[in-house]
């Protein structure tokens, strides 16, 4: 899929829609935060689960694979499963309840869900693990891994990135969030990893920068070359999109919304709809 | 050891194409077979043992049985957390191999001496820890390790160790295994290399009337099993003998099925204590430095006044 025909737009920003309102309701139900982080990926996530990734959530060995690597923004994956079918109504309504596997991270217990995350900069490495497998399997599966900004801080990432450039993981396709925010402030002021997109190149990647919004220019984006390089796509997003009085507020990477933040929320997305 | 362990590995991956051996940049002269022989089952990450338990998890999600091999600090401790959320939260049967356990590496200085790996490693819920005690037992492990699911940390020595007398390369999960059978007074419980500095302390406790018992501990469960129990329930004193500090290794397992079943059996534990930094040398040096040599752990034993069964009379 290089350009998405009308069709599967469509169902891609339909899902974008969905996902949204879903992280929002189900963050005022849990009362819980990392609000920001999970409305800042919702298209990229709509992208690849409104179309893109093959046999999402079966057991097919040749499914391709999905790692979260930012385990923070699982909210915006469980609505996502849910609209794919793979999660019924009760069991997302669970989400930060009590004896629910549906945590702020997500576990891999969960039909969709190959690797649970949350400890950053550890989701790469075992991208790169799957994508290096299946190669050898001959499998034709291919491996998307979805990062935060503040991710890249992590050593380890790098160790991951040398890696995937020497094999030639060309079926490996990682995405980094660029909210420009962490937990304690603007990632430029935190440290500061421009030019992002000319670091991963240096390191032997395919990259490209693209608006983390605009699910036809990430579409198109997120399927690798086929030139012998791992694709990497830096997703410029907002944090916190689509909720007015979050956006690119730090707080809102942890805040959790109040009844009257909640209606505010709600009323905001149906103005722009 | 290291060598047993590649040569058995070889001769594994011959019949089983799941096993697959991944290196940290270490163990020149002793991976290279196996990667002759088994280049596509074969990868040198780097210096990056992080990025090397990553891949080993996303390896074994898709089928294979990855052991990811390093010097033991290395191995463990560097990338800790990544085995924590890799295979063990996942439950995957990817083998930390960490080469060079306790003083193994002794002139190479502290960072290279591996003296907390057991007790860390076996603090992980599902992981089985296992020390064998020679090259057979070595092999003998790895066997074992293929016929189940769980993570393994495999912790293993360094050069051409000597094989245990008695031991002949048996092991069983969750159980000692008794190489050397004395009288009920006293029994050396070895986890690891020390099982050959155990079997010589109970030489030198020969000398002294005193016919010890000698056992070797190479797993190290989460908890004491019936098996450990059953053993120490024939023996007045257990001396364990681990090339470790005591927090969660050998010492600790014993003592907690001592004092969680009310046995009657004395515990001396001999192990490595004080700070990491001070003065090294070989791995008999250090073992000497740290009261684990073979006449020190017979002193021990007679310091906490085990007779001979005829004196005692």
């Amino acid at each position: 899929m290089l350009r998405p025909d009308p069709a599967t737009l469509r169902r891609m920003n339909d899902l974008a829609g969905k996902i949204r309102r879903g992280v929002l309701e189900q963050s005022r139900a849990a009362n819980v935060g990392h609000i920001g982080s999970s409305l800042s990926v919702v298209e990229i996530i709509a992208t690849l689960w409104g179309g893109l990734l093959r046999h999402a959530g079966t057991e097919q060995p040749n499914r391709d694979r999905f790692v979260l690597c930012k385990g923070h923004a699982a909210l915006a994956l469980y609505v996502a499963m849910h609209h794919a079918g793979l999660m019924d109504e009760a069991t997302l309504g669970t989400y930060c309840a009590d004896g629910t596997h549906l945590g702020v991270h997500p576990e891999a217990c969960l039909a969709g869900i190959d690797v649970a995350t949350g400890s950053l900069g550890q989701g790469l490495s075992v991208a790169c693990g799957l994508a290096h497998g299946l190669r050898l399997r001959q499998s034709p599966a291919r491996v998307f891994a979805l990062l935060s900004d503040a991710e890249c801080n992590e050593g380890q990432v790098w160790e991951a990135a040398q890696f995937a450039a020497h094999h030639r993981l060309s079926h490996l396709t990682a995405i980094i969030d660029a909210n420009g925010s962490q937990a304690l402030g603007p990632t430029r002021d935190v440290l500061n990893l421009a030019p992002m997109a000319a670091r991963w190149e240096a390191f032997g990647w395919d990259a490209v920068e693209v608006d983390g919004h605009d699910t036809a220019q990430l579409a198109e984006a997120l399927i690798p070359r086929g030139i012998g390089k791992p694709r990497l796509v830096v997703a410029r997003t907002v944090l916190g999109k689509g909720v007015g009085y979050m956006e690119n507020q730090v707080a809102w990477h942890y805040l959790p919304m109040s009844a009257q933040q909640y209606e505010q929320a709600l009323n905001g997305l149906e103005a722009v709809a | 050891m290291r060598n047993a362990l590649v040569e058995q590995l070889c001769l594994l991956a011959r019949d089983d194409a799941r096993i697959f051996l991944l290196t940290a940049d270490l163990g020149w002269s002793v991976v290279e077979a196996f990667a002759r022989e088994f280049p596509d089952r074969f990868l040198n990450v780097g210096v990056a043992e992080q990025n090397m338990a990553g891949i080993a998890t996303g390896l074994a999600m898709v089928g294979y049985r990855p052991f990811i091999y390093s010097i033991a600090n290395f191995a463990a401790l560097r990338c800790y957390e990544q085995i924590r959320n890799g295979p063990v939260l996942h439950r995957l049967p990817v083998c930390v191999v960490g080469i060079g356990g306790g003083y193994a590496y002794g002139p190479a200085g502290p960072t290279h001496h591996a003296v907390e790996d057991l007790g860390a490693l076996r603090a992980m819920p599902g992981m089985r820890v296992v020390a064998p005690a020679d090259p057979a037992q070595t092999q003998t492990v790895l066997s074992a390790t293929l016929g189940q699911e769980d993570p393994v940390y495999l912790r293993v020595g360094k050069g051409s160790n000597v094989p245990v007398p008695g031991l002949q390369g048996r092991f069983e999960w969750n159980a000692p295994t008794i190489i050397r059978r004395g009288g009920d007074v006293v029994l050396l419980l070895a986890t690891g290399a020390m099982a050959v500095e155990a079997c010589a302390a109970a030489d030198i406790l020969l000398t002294h009337g005193i016919t010890a018992s000698v056992g070797v501990m190479a797993h190290l469960p989460p908890d004491h099993t019936p098996e450990l129990v059953e053993c120490l329930s024939g023996f007045s004193t257990v001396l364990t003998a681990e090339e470790g500090t005591l927090t969660g290794g050998l010492s600790s397992l014993v003592g907690q099925a001592i004092a969680r079943e009310g046995l009657g059996c004395r515990l001396i534990a001999a192990g490595v204590s004080g700070r990491l930094a001070g003065p090294v040398g070989s791995r008999s040096y250090m073992l000497g430095r740290q009261g684990l040599d073979p006449a020190s752990l017979a002193a021990m034993v007679l310091a906490h006044g085990v007779q001979s069964p005829a004196r005692a009379a």
